[in-house]
């Protein structure tokens, strides 16, 4: 598959922008349409937070439509959750099992759902994507191990990925970051 | 050679655009969704670029630039306009010598804005021509076409954005600089010096050019007619030509580049075409008015409303009667944004809190402290009000009032419109308390530079704006200088400065949790009693687990106030110390 809707959420301050970024590389040296949309400001201050990737021949709206997305790559289980309408019936959710309690949850005003990810009808990959990018050498890397569980849905090369993350990454973290997107591509074989 | 293509920001190809377009001067003060722009200007080393300390001072900088010979720009978010709007309105009558253009980004939806005001209604009511551009080429192409009108027609051009433009990543293909010579300095005080006798000779100046501009619309390629089906045809710009595209692909278009002044003459011949003339536009329903006015049939605001964004889904419910969807789902908990684990400005919210106060809040990442459990702000305007509402509810409830109010702004909103307040406060002997968050950064819009924090845009050294010495002298007697992280003496200081029948300021210095790199470990509770006074610092890090509290050593800064607020001294260092 070249041509995909996706969205990625997570928690501010999470870095969920470097995965667009990536993926927006990708698609564009690939010679594909591309839009990603984000929304920087307040909900980067510990908030929900949502990116849209489009990626086709021709690409009109930046955003995701409802039901739409072939692929919802979340950091955090909640959020993830709070994502599922975008899904399509035959789309695949991509999930770190990171657990993130917002504000009314640290308080005691509200519970966190016992299993977030129980009420999805699609398919859901989950990860401990956090605790695989610890292994690699930097828990921020688990941006790449989502990634590289993406990969496999989607018909780039793998060269064509490693480009994409070496153009964009620091050149002082790639080792560390083609390790973490290695393991995330040879889960859920 | 094959162009070079690169995937840009919106804002960052509007930056691409006046920088091929041989810019020289850029002045901004930060703004979501229009901060980017400025950031990515300062990469370009051929261009002079500055924060100022707000849009007002920008605009004139860039402003002072044009009619100096030099290309300029300024950027500013949708309510940014409104501090710039006094030199923007004159500018439209003294015209500009080298090309000036102004970006104003707007926020349907309000993602991080505290109104979606529509810019629109300034190119009207200035009388300046604006353009709104639908994707990153676009950004970059308008950007230069803004540049060439406005020297051809003598005025500033507004470039027109909104979120979804500004913060969308699209291809853009990347030409080179075109050097625009520096045009010599003239003296021309009849055109430059807007006493009411030059004015009135300007005046007539300005309705000529809108005219002018208004009849080539009519054949300018950014104004698109694309025929299709024509049972509807579609007039819209921006980012709702992209919905309309997915929503309804068969549907004839009208796309304007130009969204003042309006083709007129090219719209009534859309319209002539299409059985059904409908306008999609965000916010207010101006496109949709003119034409009307004009005696064109058609619908628009009676469809879409005039709030927040429209979407894909929107349209096609609207437009081709597809079902709505769903709600999001209610019983998931929210997750507000938060002040930071480690935030100085939370030891003063909880100070606050400790001794009751009324709080006159402002524009900054401390307005997160209106959210529970804090609830710590009672009102929050626009940039640097809060002083100036101090003031006026001891006009109204009298001085008893100041004696349990306080106003807060941080540094970087205290120098945008905070000044001329405090100045206003001792001027008619008002007995307010400022607190000053003084964290030397602009901190919402991502941490730009200011003039307190001492580094220039290219994070060089720069003067530093001595907070206090300027307090002292806007006539301020009692300013008293507290550490945020030390809740004793900055309740203490609160307290002494909100008891004194004068203006008091109180400035909390301690820098942005996220750029204050002093190794710290985290905290630990160890005999917790479930009392709950920790929590009432609204810490991300402290967190509820039946009756007890645990410390998440993840996101612990370290910073300590929980230790102080602890009845039990339960709560300790980590590790070793």
């Amino acid at each position: 598959m070249k041509n995909f809707d996706l969205v990625i959420v997570g928690v501010g301050g999470q870095g969920t922008l470097l995965a667009s970024k990536i993926l927006g590389h990708l698609a564009l040296s690939e010679g594909c349409g591309v839009k990603v949309s984000e929304v920087h400001g307040m909900s980067q201050r510990g908030g929900s937070v949502i990116t849209h990737v489009r990626v086709g021949e021709e690409v009109y709206s930046p955003i995701v439509a409802d039901g739409q997305a072939d692929f919802l790559l979340s950091f955090e289980e909640l959020e993830a959750a709070r994502a599922a309408s975008f899904l399509k019936e035959t789309g695949v959710a991509i999930v770190n099992t990171q657990v993130i309690w917002p504000m009314p949850v640290i308080t005691g005003a509200a519970s966190y759902p016992e299993a977030p990810l129980a009420g999805f009808t699609q398919k859901v990959e989950g990860a401990d994507a956090l605790g695989i990018a610890a292994e690699c050498g930097n828990q921020k890397a688990l941006n790449l191990v989502l990634l590289g569980m993406l990969s496999r849905h989607l018909a780039f090369s793998e060269e064509a990925w490693k480009n994409s993350i070496a153009a964009c990454v620091p050149a002082k973290t790639l080792d560390i970051n083609l390790a973490a997107f290695a393991r995330g591509r040879a889960l859920h074989q | 050679m094959e162009q070079m293509k690169r995937l840009m920001l919106g804002n960052e190809a509007v930056a691409q655009g006046a920088w091929e377009a041989g810019l020289r001067v850029a002045a901004s003060y930060p703004g979501t969704p229009s901060t980017e722009v400025t950031e990515c200007l300062a990469k370009y080393p051929e261009i002079n670029c500055q924060w100022a300390p707000n849009e007002k001072v920008a605009a004139e900088v860039a402003f002072g630039a044009a009619i100096a010979g030099g290309r300029s720009i300024t950027c500013m978010k949708h309510v940014g306009v409104n501090v710039a709007a006094d030199p923007i309105f004159t500018a439209a009558y003294t015209g500009v010598r080298a090309g000036m253009v102004i970006v104003c980004a707007d926020d349907p939806a309000m993602h991080s804005s505290q109104n979606e005001q529509d810019s629109r209604y300034y190119a009207r009511a200035a009388h300046i021509p604006m353009l709104e551009p639908s994707d990153s080429q676009e950004c970059k192409e308008f950007t230069k076409l803004a540049y060439q009108l406005s020297e051809e027609l003598d005025t500033p051009v507004f470039v027109r954005l909104t979120t979804r433009i500004a913060h969308a990543r699209s291809a853009v293909t990347l030409e080179p600089r075109e050097e625009v010579a520096l045009k010599p300095y003239q003296k021309d005080a009849m055109k430059y010096v807007m006493m009411p006798a030059m004015a009135r000779k300007r005046h007539p100046v300005v309705e000529a050019r809108e005219i002018k501009l208004a009849k080539d619309a009519n054949t300018m390629p950014i104004n698109r007619v694309e025929i299709r089906d024509t049972k509807v045809g579609i007039v819209t710009s921006g980012a709702c030509y992209q919905y309309v595209r997915d929503a309804m692909p068969e549907a004839s278009t009208l796309k304007l580049g130009l969204v003042y002044p309006l083709p007129m003459e090219l719209i009534a011949e859309f319209a002539s075409k299409v059985e059904k003339l409908i306008v999609i536009e965000e916010l207010e329903g101006l496109i949709e008015r003119d034409i009307k006015a004009a005696g064109i049939e058609c619908v628009g605001k009676e469809l879409t409303g005039i709030q927040g964004e429209l979407s894909v889904e929107k349209l096609r419910t609207i437009l081709c009667g597809a079902e709505a969807p769903a709600a999001p789902n209610a019983e998931l908990p929210v997750r507000p944004p938060v002040l930071c684990p480690g935030c100085p400005h939370r030891g003063v919210f909880y100070a606050i809190n400790r001794l009751g106060l009324n709080v006159m809040g402002d524009i900054g990442c401390y307005t997160l402290a209106a959210l529970a459990p804090l609830s710590a702000v009672d009102a929050c305007l626009c940039m640097g009000a809060s002083i100036g509402m101090a003031s006026g509810a001891e006009r109204a409830q009298g001085r008893e009032f100041s004696r349990k109010t306080v106003a807060v702004l941080g540094d970087s909103t205290f120098i945008h419109s905070g000044i001329t307040s405090l100045i206003d406060a001792v001027y008619n002997q008002e007995t307010i308390t400022v607190i000053i968050l003084d964290n030397r950064i602009t901190g919402m819009t991502g941490h730009q530079q200011n003039p307190a924090s001492g580094k220039d845009i290219h994070n060089q050294p720069a003067p530093q704006l001595n907070i206090e010495k300027l307090v002292e002298s806007c006539g301020v007697n009692d300013i008293t200088i507290v550490d945020p992280f030390d809740l004793k003496a900055t309740e203490a200081a609160l307290k002494a400065a909100t008891a004194r029948e004068e203006v008091s300021v109180v400035i909390a210095r301690r820098p942005c949790a996220l750029l204050d790199k002093t190794p710290r470990k985290p905290y630990v509770i160890d005999g917790c009693k479930g009392c709950g006074a920790c929590m009432k610092l609204s810490c991300p890090a402290i967190e509820r687990h039946g009756k007890l509290v645990k410390i998440n050593a993840a996101l612990c800064n370290g910073c300590g106030m929980c230790e102080q607020v602890c009845p039990f001294k339960a709560i300790k260092c980590g590790e070793e110390c």
